[in-house]
């Protein structure tokens, strides 16, 4: 049940939010923080006490599973169609969820003092798009997954569309459109798969234990595949599928691109391993070498995109789209170096972009433009902040030391052992990264202050969520091994390859 | 066994005694608020009666009319919309001096004609319940004619409807004279048995059946007979359109299901052709043209087009499955979409009147700040059309999609994606101009209290649109049980 209460701690914290507002316009980000650190509170007692919440071996239901679920609960939705409530986290699941709330509360900081307008609506909107990410990482009923997964899509598009930037209606409709169409195609794949199984089976099931090895025709399991595959990709970005990113992240107000980037995407990498693999072995493994290319070109082609773009956070959300070309190429190398690289990258991009959002962000909230060619020499108006873009820019790069390192370097690890082709051209993708990221530098805080721009340097609350991040991926690149742990067990079952 | 008869006729005599009286008090007293209240009464009153007829299900009333459990949900569900419609039409004309008494008698005869449509089980009832529905219809649709000042142009929208709904009709009779000239029978349910017997077929039956189904598509508004329906549904007054857009078209659905899956004629590869290219046509043309229209009704107009393609999506999988995952299916899509049209229609009711409706997209700009209530009803409607979970119509496309995918539909389903994904940006675009930040109306139709006949309609089909997304399970027993008889 904890899990169920994590999100409904988080829908009801939104709907406290959006009634507050009534009373006073400083209430509802009151009331999102003491949700989001009560659902903190939850995560850590399950990270590090599962005891106290009577998390134990015993406290599992037999759902026939496979892999070692720390949590398990069920029970009946719709029983007509077969669909039920079945939530779960394992290792992943929970890395995942600690990365949310931790990132939620990282987006309220920067929301704190950007957002003044409607401010109920706001948080009711922030909170929901947290509950609906929470579940998508637990949900293991495909019909309640895809349930979650458009829950996290429409308060999405209203923190877009009403608290965006110049461009808000174009950027929210696309981003809404291109998930909800790839949506589609998943569903439609769902059905096939539930329908497939309703043949061999005799009952209809949307369980994710009862969906695992369905035997698909010569052909289908392919298509059934790609419907899964273009959603997860989508989500992710990657190229060709990564066209509403940018616009959707630069139009999004600082919060929404926090969440966008630092969860959202996660959600698809999230997918991939879950869902696409493990349902289809073998024809995703057929599959690879394709996604595998599609990786490597999603890294390169987007990092040389980020360099020519004027625009900061545009310049960001592309190398988002080449950070997450690692996670891809990670994942479909299916070794344990590579999903293991995947995921910390998962994280540590999390943390790294998360960052730098709330850095362009704010900078635009001081000087209301995101063009880099207007700002230079910014260090010496603003050293905190000059400090924090070097430092995060250069985790970006993969500065060993910090998570990013990490993760990309293990994906590069795992992928050398499969294909030494991609590994060399991914390789060649972080050089690139050093030269864009330096370049923003460069041209933000380097060189003259042309304009004579002056303004605040960061405050306590933007220093102390940075500092906070600070510590992660310190922790990230220092002791890679806690994590590494955590998702072991899950990749294990899931048939990953081990190397010995 | 004749008391049985009349209890499963219970629902039909209610209506006509309420016709009849609604009729009578006219003559004596021109009340508009008595004789609204009384319709409305009569109206329950005959929903009320299926408590007593439920048990004695199913029946043949006469060779005419057959009472099952199928037929008396989608009677339920059309005096239910009736009831909503009576409801919406009170503050509609209310302000109008003129003589509103008469409409309450149409919507009492359209009714009736709507309830016998979705009972019938030959083809005299059907053209009965259709005649007696399509004339109370050019009535209603142009009943504010004559009034001083009228908020649109009903006269073309309900001589439009006249001329098309006759032809039409025509057709519709010619083709039942083919068919009955062929195989000798109306009933419905004879005519397997029939065709059998008259053995090598010919192509006058087909050509009959056609002919049938091209004047249900005009009623359901498909792509090629879809004209008449955005230029009517903006020149009705809100309440008819809101009737056209729901009891009409379920009414006419249900009889044409009941058909086609009666007569086998799903059986011949022409019909399912024919149906086929409807179907995707409808999606497609049906969300592409409104993606261009500035007026909420016409939006809502095309966007039933399209929606009604999907629909179409069901019926044709019966070919392929069994048929009551099929019946099952289009009762709720039909249901969910009845209460979706209902709810929305009722949003621009509440800000409408006979003498100015509020219908363009541009008055809808900041709806979400002026009046956050109506629109947060109207983006639950606009994300259930657009089949987002949560919300009725998710169910709805949840069978949509599970009927074609055990089908085989898969060209139908692609053009549905496709077809919905155009859907999406208006609905979103609708969305987005009442999250925009309201302008300063000196005259804000939004500020003003919902008359309260609206608001009950608005709420209680809001609730229904979340209720059957969220807890579907209750609905889809009722319909699986009414559906097992196919």
């Amino acid at each position: 049940m904890i899990l169920v209460w994590l999100i409904v701690i988080l829908f009801a914290g939104g709907i406290g939010a959006l009634v507050a507002e009534k009373r006073s316009a400083e209430l509802p980000r009151v009331i999102a923080l003491a949700t989001l650190l009560l659902d903190l509170f939850l995560v850590v007692l399950m990270l590090f006490a599962p005891g106290t919440l009577g998390l134990d071996a015993g406290s599992q239901i037999d759902l026939g599973q496979t892999g070692e679920w720390l949590v398990l609960t069920s029970s009946d939705w719709i029983p007509q169609f077969g669909v039920s409530f079945i939530f779960g986290a394992d290792g992943l699941g929970l890395l995942l969820i600690a990365l949310t709330v931790f990132l939620g509360l990282m987006s309220l900081g920067s929301a704190w003092h950007e957002i003044k307008e409607r401010t109920g609506f706001f948080y009711f909107n922030l909170l929901w798009t947290l509950a609906g990410v929470i579940g998508v990482f637990t949900a293991l009923d495909l019909f309640l997954f895809f349930f979650f997964w458009e829950v996290m899509l429409i308060p999405m598009y209203f923190i877009i569309a009403i608290w965006g930037h110049e461009n808000k209606e174009y950027a929210a409709m696309k981003f809404f459109i291109f998930t909800q169409v790839s949506g589609m195609l998943m569903l439609l794949s769902i059905l096939v798969l539930a329908f497939f199984h309703y043949q061999s089976a005799g009952v209809f099931s949307f369980s994710y234990f009862d969906l695992l090895g369905t035997e698909l025709p010569e052909g289908v399991g392919f298509w059934v595949m790609l419907g899964f595959f273009v959603a997860f990709a989508t989500k992710l970005p990657a190229v060709p599928f990564h066209n509403w990113l940018p616009d959707a992240h630069s139009q999004a107000p600082t919060p929404g691109s926090v969440i966008l980037a630092g969860i959202l995407l996660k959600t698809g990498a999230y997918g991939l391993i879950r869902f696409t693999i493990p349902l289809f072995p073998e024809v995703s493994m057929a599959f690879a070498p394709t996604a595998m290319t599609i990786g490597v070109i999603s890294i390169l082609y987007t990092a040389k995109v980020a360099f020519s773009q004027n625009d900061l956070k545009r310049l960001i959300a592309y190398t988002s789209v080449s950070h997450m070309g690692f996670v891809l190429l990670g994942v479909y190398s299916w070794t344990a170096q590579g999903v293991q690289g995947a995921v910390m990258t998962m994280l540590a991009h999390g943390f790294s972009a998360a960052a730098l959002f709330m850095l362009a962000g704010g900078l635009q909230h001081r000087i209301h433009t995101r063009q880099m060619d207007k700002m230079g020499g910014l260090w010496g108006v603003a050293p905190k902040m000059g400090f924090m873009a070097l430092f995060f820019t250069v985790a970006a790069v993969g500065m060993p030391g910090l998570g990013n390192f990490i993760g990309e370097f293990l994906v590069l690890l795992g992928t050398f052992r499969i294909s030494s082709a991609a590994a060399a051209l991914a390789a060649i993708g972080m050089v690139v990264a050093a030269v864009y990221s330096l370049i923003v530098i460069q041209k933000v805080f380097h060189g003259e202050n042309k304009n004579n721009l002056a303004f605040e340097d960061l405050t306590g609350v933007e220093m102390f969520c940075f500092g906070l991040m600070m510590i992660g991926l310190l922790w990230m690149g220092f002791y890679p091994q806690s994590m590494l742990d955590m998702s072991e067990p899950t990749l294990r079952s899931m048939g990953v390859l081990f190397f010995q | 066994m004749y008391s049985n008869l009349i209890i499963d006729l219970m629902q039909i005599i209610m209506l006509t005694v309420t016709t009849v009286v609604v009729m009578l008090t006219v003559a004596v007293k021109r009340d508009h608020g008595l004789i609204s209240g009384l319709t409305v009464f009569g109206l329950f009153a005959s929903l009320l009666t299926f408590v007593f007829i439920k048990p004695v299900l199913p029946l043949e009333a006469t060779q005419l009319l057959i009472i099952d459990e199928y037929s008396l949900f989608f009677s339920n569900l059309i005096i239910a919309g009736a009831i909503a419609v009576a409801l919406l039409a009170y503050p509609y004309f209310d302000k109008n001096k003129d003589q509103n008494e008469e409409f309450y008698i149409l919507l009492m005869t359209a009714t009736l004609g709507a309830v016998v449509l979705a009972c019938s089980n030959h083809f005299v009832a059907f053209l009965l319940g259709v005649e007696m529905l399509g004339v109370s219809l050019y009535a209603m649709i142009a009943y504010t004619v004559h009034m001083e000042k009228t908020a649109k142009f009903p006269l073309e929208a309900g001589i439009k409807y006249l001329i098309l709904s006759a032809l039409t009709g025509a057709v519709t009779l010619f083709g039942i004279a083919l068919v009955y000239a062929y195989i000798g029978t109306m009933e419905f349910d004879a005519i397997p048995a029939a065709l059998a017997a008259a053995g090598d077929l010919g192509p006058v039956f087909v050509i009959g059946v056609l002919m049938i189904v091209a004047g249900a598509a005009f009623k359901l508004s498909l792509v090629p007979f879809h004209i008449w329906t955005p230029d009517v549904y903006e020149g009705a007054p809100v309440p008819v359109t809101a009737y056209l857009a729901t009891v009409s078209k379920a009414a006419m659905l249900a009889v044409t299901l009941r058909l086609l899956l009666a007569s086998n004629a799903l059986e011949f590869n022409v019909v399912i052709v024919v149906l086929t290219v409807m179907a995707a046509a409808s999606m497609i043309f049906g969300n592409l043209l409104a993606l261009l229209q500035d007026n909420v009704k016409r939006l809502f107009a095309y966007s039933s087009i399209a929606h009604m393609g999907y629909l179409l999506v069901m019926v044709i999988a019966a070919s392929q499955i069994d048929a009551a995952l099929s019946v099952e299916g289009v009762s709720f899509y039909m249901m969910a979409y009845f209460i979706m049209s209902l709810a929305g229609f009722a949003v621009i009711s509440a800000i409408s009147n006979s003498e100015k409706e509020y219908d363009q997209i541009s008055d809808f700009r900041g709806l979400f700040w002026r009046n956050s209530w109506l629109s947060i009803a109207l983006i639950t409607v606009l994300l259930s059309l657009a089949g987002i979970p949560l919300t009725a119509g998710f169910i709805g496309k949840f069978y949509i999609f599970t009927s074609g995918v055990e089908g085989g539909l898969w060209f139908l389903l692609t053009m549905l994606i496709i077809g919905s994904a155009i859907g999406l940006y208006y609905y979103l675009r609708l969305i987005y101009i009442m999250l925009q930040p309201a302008e300063d109306l000196a005259n804000d139709p939004a500020a003003n209290a919902i008359p309260l006949g609206v608001n009950a309609v608005l709420t209680a089909m809001t609730a229904g649109v979340i209720y059957l997304g969220v807890f579907p399970a209750p609905m889809i027993d009722t319909l699986q049980s009414l559906a097992s008889a196919f």
